[in-house]
């Protein structure tokens, strides 16, 4: 196929790439038989250039989209290109959640191994990864299964990995029984982050799911004020219509790139101000759908072309649990360099799991939405670094477009027992990306 | 790779001792490169740039020696260069200019064409191969040492102005046929800059050091404009400038 210009979903640095699309495991096999350099792509939804690599190949996985029928107990087999919003049309009306589910539907089964999403259930049920019971892998050495048993180095190696040891072609996972598909959830309104982080970590057990919107762009007293909505899945005898719908279609479509600098520290001050005073300040037991809850930004299709052609970055880390003091500095740090920073998502984790790459660790984690333009921001961003490298933690692969090289070796301690596992079924690097290549996850 | 903001990890520069370049190449070092490669004509000066680099962070420079006056040397030039980072190249610096003397260049057919030499036609041939190259690579940024000169050609430069306008223009033919294949070129037209280039120059208004330039440099590869002007009022000045009268911009500019 022609060249193609690739981005993430931040809409930064793209590369030209040649694309493919590899329709079963046996094409996959065939690609890695050319020698050529790949990397395996979903639907973009990384917001940096995790699933990019310039000059080289990109397979586009979207048309393994095969879904076996569910079992009994919940068991369900995916082409790695089915999203979470084809699973869940099919799955909820059957009485079947899943297990884990980032912000967003419109993620692969693929991408979602390659970042080992998390959600906002982390503290009670671990990230993807505790819940994939195999998963077929393709890499220059063949195809094989892969579980917590069958060659688990290798399972956990590809976890979070961000498909630098294979491309996935198939999941199976185990499904989380629902009798509706709508969610009782608890919201609080906090004026600070110490409140809004005390309630957190005493009530967040009481819920399964758990996530604060937390403002950055105030100032003094207020800093750090917040939303906290906890849930969990209403049963049949919780509500009135005790139905199983599954996600709607978005009802908004953002047309065209905004101009650069629509959102700007005025307007999204204005919008956090808009968010904060019209929560509820305290409100038990409100019945929402899933998608509300789950996904209030896939109601609007194209919502990155708000951020103009200059794009935006996202940044999330995780501090342990004893590091907390941390979010505050960084809220801090933010709200005083006067960087636009769209509400920001705050979330207690569980513990991590096996993965040397995954992401999460048992503790605090921040993301937050920050427009590419204002010339402090890679200064900031910077700071923020090392602010949470002294505090132990890490900054998110996925969403990653501005990391430093040597930062990332302080994240992730275990990289070199990873790059261990890929030398055995990729010797020669033929798996790379953008991602890799700036931050020196694997050979040039 | 280049991050989101547009900052390289590994730098070709051409004419990289020059003092904005250097400038530049400080502030992209403290930002994220660690490869910087460095050509120009003195050893010693691009020597001296290469110790300031790894100063600022720079783990690996190197130099390549080469003469802007011979057109031929351009491919060869720009593969050594390229060789030596021995990686992808992020970001291609044109920073290979002559000012001249007017008044001396004016009347010299050899030095006149000496000027057009070293400010266009090595830079023109240059900036084929390096086009060749960061095509292949499928990524990359290329941004060119134009001048606020080069929008209207002024009698009292007009040898180094003309010779700036024909690169500015050429180049902006180059970005065009870019578009799309994630190759960018960027034009850098600042007033006239501080340095050891312009000693004994009259100040006239806008005049800058070269670390403001660097700096509006580094914002320009974060938002990616087409044209970096330095001081970035510049971009409306000319606006107004380039649309005068002719007998009210010799006015404005004999004075």
């Amino acid at each position: 196929m022609s060249p193609t210009s690739l981005s993430g979903w931040g809409r930064t640095n793209a590369s030209v790439v040649t694309l493919r699309t590899p329709g079963n495991e046996e094409d996959v096999v065939a690609e890695f038989a050319t020698g050529e350099r790949l990397i395996a792509r979903g639907l973009g939804r990384s917001y940096g250039d995790a699933a990019q690599l310039s000059g080289g190949v990109v397979l586009d996985n979207r048309a393994l989209d095969a879904i076996s029928p569910i079992s009994d107990t919940g068991v369900v087999t995916l082409g790695a290109g089915v999203s979470f919003d084809e699973l869940l049309t099919v799955s909820i009306p059957q009485g079947w959640f899943v297990p884990v589910t980032p912000g967003t539907r419109q993620v692969t089964m693929g991408g979602a191994i390659a970042a080992d999403v998390h959600g906002k259930n982390h503290h009670v049920d671990g990230s993807l990864g505790a819940h994939v019971l195999s998963m077929r892998l393709v890499t220059p050495t063949g195809a094989s299964t892969l579980s917590p048993k069958d060659d688990a180095e290798l399972f956990w190696a590809t976890m979070g990995a961000m498909g630098l040891t294979g491309v996935v072609t198939s999941v199976t996972l185990q499904m989380l029984a629902i009798e509706t598909s709508q969610m009782l959830v608890d919201t609080d309104r906090f004026g600070d982050l110490d409140s809004v982080m005390s309630a957190m970590s005493s009530g967040d057990d009481d819920y399964r799911y758990s996530v604060a919107w937390v403002d950055c762009m105030t100032r003094g007293a207020h800093m750090g004020r917040a939303i906290l909505t906890r849930g969990n899945h209403a049963s049949a005898a919780d509500v009135k219509k005790a139905a199983l719908s599954g996600p709607r279609k978005p009802r908004l479509t953002i047309p065209f790139q905004a101009p650069s600098g629509l959102l700007n520290r005025y307007s999204v001050r204005a919008f956090n101000e808009l968010w904060f005073r019209t929560a509820p300040r305290h409100e038990l037991d409100e019945a929402q759908s899933l998608s509300s809850f789950f996904y209030p930004l896939d109601g609007v299709a194209g919502w990155n072309l708000l951020y103009g052609k200059r794009g935006f970055v996202q940044y999330q880390f995780c501090v342990p649990d004893a590091m907390g003091d941390t979010v505050v500095d960084v809220i801090r740090r933010l709200s005083e360099s006067r960087v636009a920073s769209f509400l920001a998502v705050l979330k207690r984790f569980g513990p991590g799991n096996p993965s040397p790459l995954s992401f999460p660790l048992s503790g605090w984690t921040l993301a937050l939405d920050l427009p590419v333009g204002a010339d402090a921001l890679p200064g900031v961003l910077d700071d923020l670094d090392e602010m949470v490298v002294a505090a132990t933690g890490r900054v998110y692969f996925a969403k990653d477009a501005r990391l430093q090289a040597d930062q990332v070796r302080a994240m992730y301690p275990r990289l070199d027992e990873f790059r261990a596992v890929k030398s055995r079924v990729d010797p020669d690097d033929q798996l790379t990306s953008d991602l890799a290549r700036r931050l020196d996850l694997v050979g040039k | 790779m280049e991050n989101a903001f547009g900052q390289p990890q590994n730098v070709v520069i051409f004419g990289g001792s020059s003092d904005i370049a250097r400038a530049i190449t400080k502030k992209l070092c403290a930002a994220r490169a660690h490869t910087v490669i460095l050509a120009g004509r003195n050893q010693e000066l691009l020597n001296a740039a290469a110790l300031e680099a790894q100063e600022y962070g720079a783990t690996k420079t190197d130099t390549v020696i080469f003469d802007a006056t011979d057109p031929s040397n351009a491919e060869r030039t720009v593969s050594q260069a390229f060789k030596k980072v021995g990686d992808q190249v992020d970001l291609v610096i044109i920073a290979v200019g002559q000012l001249g003397v007017q008044a001396e260049d004016q009347v010299s057919a050899a030095r006149s064409a000496e000027m057009i030499t070293v400010n266009v036609t090595w830079p023109v041939a240059a900036l084929a191969e390096i086009r060749n190259r960061l095509l292949a690579q499928g990524s990359g940024r290329i941004l060119v040492m134009s001048s606020a000169a080069a929008i209207r050609v002024r009698e009292s430069s007009y040898v180094y102005s003309g010779a700036k306008a024909g690169l500015d223009r050429l180049c902006g033919g180059i970005a065009q046929s870019l578009e799309g294949t994630g190759v960018k070129l960027q034009l850098l037209r600042p007033a006239v800059v501080r340095t050891k280039m312009t000693v004994g120059v009259d100040e006239p208004p806008f005049t800058t050091g070269a670390n403001e330039v660097a700096e509006n440099v580094m914002r320009g590869l974060a938002s990616n404009s087409d044209v970096i002007w330095s001081p970035p009022l510049l971009r409306y000045v000319f606006f107004v400038l380039r649309h005068l009268p002719a007998p009210l911009w010799r006015k404005v500019t004999n004075r």
